[in-house]
């Protein structure tokens, strides 16, 4: 394949407080990232100098304002973990990013271990609070009250790659993958047409095809440009149309098969016209369309359905592949891509171990079914909402994974060796090692670059620039020879 | 406990008709028993039975954890927008 596939995701959780009416969100969610401590942790900004979130891929420069908290606010709402993650406070919710991994597989590990990460915080925040006060929080991305908040995935691409090109071919990709990405929502939401239940949580929110915005007007394909690494050399692709998944299963499969996809538009070998007639429109339809069977309008005249263009990208992937030396775990992506496929077609209630979506309107229509209830019920809207909930004695994901009933993909002792350890493969290990080892001298951090203080000296950062530089292969020598910070800056000049 | 499992092992339908086509879970171990010699309609009314009771045991967890005052929590739940 084309470049080594460095991925990441972004989730923004719901917040709230039980029995507070005073409750405010972003002093809760201050609270609860704050609850997280490692030992010893030390005070460390985020580093947002060489942020610019207002740079715009179709090559220029949005005028606006830049936010950029004060230094106590700033080391109050930033953390940055030990395994190379961060955690931090986003606006009003509690967001955890994980860090840069290589395969979908670490992927699920990271993300996992950041819902683990979560919880354990909230607990800690919980106790914090008064008596009858309970804090919770959700990875979800809606309130059905039309506000809707994010789960992005990053992949790193090739810079050479158009961008033009990208959009051509993501926008019919990322309208349809949603039939086996989506995380299920009860209700419409937005103006849309009422339905009882849909595939995504998300859907319902995108109302332009291309655009720099991710809070307003939301677009399908996001255009950010801010690489946080060699921006002669790279893109990171920021993807915001993504559902908060829960199965491990759909989590695998988004990442893995969104990275394949990724690489053929790379490689240029996308030769079939799949463009639609107005994906903005084909967004809602699938996602309102639970039997996947709903044709869509394509701008070259045909009629296809969502599994009929995936099934399409496919074999295009099938036959690159082939000819590709790939790492282990793309064989195993495109063989799961193909069952959950063949499913959909035949029946997709047949993917509710597998398929967010599907598993949770398997439960709720049991659910449904046993206490005579319609759509319309509030315990309906209920288990919509706790299909989400973190603790893993009340959260009904946890309940049926507990059950049996949920596929997985990784072990509870890999997510939770990821809670303390960076991915060995990545730059990530460089900073959560550096972290680790040299707390108190850490003065701030980025995703390319982690500065050190030494007393009254000026400020020394280093710069990360390569996602695949700073790995466990590259620095254990130097981190081994480095008990200080001192030694470290000293070697890395020598 | 958690465990990974297996791909091939048969999957319990939540909410599907009885269907003589879909393989049953095996419920304590027990799922090497010879066939029995009774007709199809009792093999039938047996399997909808155990999915019955398999669907009731899922409702049951359910009830046991589900927010009581659902209606006021529901209402209740309101997040700013975010990205």
């Amino acid at each position: 394949m084309a470049i080594t596939s460095i991925m990441g995701t972004e989730i923004e959780y719901g917040i709230m407080v039980k029995n507070d009416p005073d409750f405010d969100p972003i002093s809760s969610c201050v609270l609860l990232v704050n609850a997280y401590r490692e030992d010893p942790a030390g005070e460390i900004l985020w580093d947002y100098d060489q942020e610019n979130p207002l740079a715009d891929a179709r090559g220029f420069q949005v005028d606006g304002e830049k936010y950029t908290p004060n230094q106590q606010e700033n080391i109050a709402r930033n953390k940055t973990l030990i395994n190379g993650a961060r955690y931090y406070v986003d606006h009003a919710h509690p967001e955890y990013s994980s860090p840069e991994v290589t395969n979908p597989r670490d992927l699920v590990i990271h993300e996992k271990a950041g819902e683990r990460i979560v919880e354990i915080s909230r607990r800690e925040a919980a106790s914090k609070l008064p008596a009858d006060a309970t804090m919770l929080v959700y990875k979800n991305n809606s309130d059905r009250k039309g506000n809707s908040y994010g789960s992005h995935e990053n992949y790193l691409m090739d810079r050479r790659t158009s961008f033009k090109q990208i959009v051509e071919h993501l926008l019919p990709f990322l309208v349809t993958r949603q039939i086996y990405t989506g995380a299920g929502k009860v209700g419409s939401e937005n103006r849309n047409h009422p339905c009882d239940y849909q595939i995504s949580q998300r859907a319902d929110f995108f109302e332009t095809e291309v655009a720099l915005d991710t809070m307003v007007k939301r677009p399908i394909v996001n255009t950010r440009d801010e690489p946080h690494a060699d921006r002669e050399k790279y893109r990171r692709l920021h993807v915001i149309v993504g559902d908060s998944n829960m199965s491990e299963y759909t989590i695998y499969l988004r990442n893995g098969v969104t990275a394949i996809f990724l690489r053929m538009i790379e490689d240029g070998v996308i030769q079939k016209d799949l463009v639609l007639r107005d994906p903005v429109k084909a967004i809602k339809q699938v996602s309102h369309d639970t039997s996947c069977s709903r044709e869509l309008q394509l701008d070259n005249g045909k009629k296809m359905t969502a599994v009929q263009i995936q099934k399409q990208m496919l074999d295009l992937a099938l036959s690159h592949t082939a000819s590709l030396e790939n790492p282990a775990w793309v064989p195993d992506v495109l063989e799961k891509w193909a069952d959950v496929l063949a499913c959909l077609e035949r029946d997709p209630m047949e993917l509710s171990e597998k398929i967010d979506w599907v598993m949770k309107k398997s439960m709720i229509e049991s659910f449904m079914e046993r206490k005579q209830l319609d759509w319309q019920s509030s315990r309906v809207s209920m288990l919509d909402l706790q299909y989400h909930d973190t603790r893993p004695d009340k959260g009904l994901y946890h309940m049926l994974e507990r059950q049996g009933r949920a596929l997985r993909i990784v072990t509870d002792e890999e997510i939770a060796a990821a809670i303390h350890q960076p991915p060995e493969d990545t730059r990530a290990y460089f900073r959560g090692e550096c972290l680790r080892r040299y707390p108190e001298q850490v003065f701030g951090v980025n995703w390319d670059s982690i500065s050190f203080a030494n007393g009254d000296e000026p400020i020394k950062r280093i710069m990360m620039a390569e996602p695949l530089k700073g790995s466990r292969e590259h620095v254990q020598d130097l981190l081994d020879r480095s008990p200080t910070a001192e030694d470290l800056m000293a070697n890395l000049q020598a | 406990m958690q465990f990974i499992r297996n791909d091939k092992r048969e999957k319990l339908p939540l909410y599907r008709a009885a269907d003589s086509s879909q393989k049953q879970k095996p419920k304590g171990g027990g799922g090497d028993e010879p066939e029995a010699k009774g007709d199809g309609a009792t093999k039938m009314a047996k399997k909808g039975d155990e999915l019955k009771e398999e669907m009731d045991n899922l409702v049951d967890e359910i009830d046991a954890v589900l927010e009581e005052n659902a209606e006021e929590f529901v209402k209740n739940y309101v997040q700013r927008g975010g990205e």
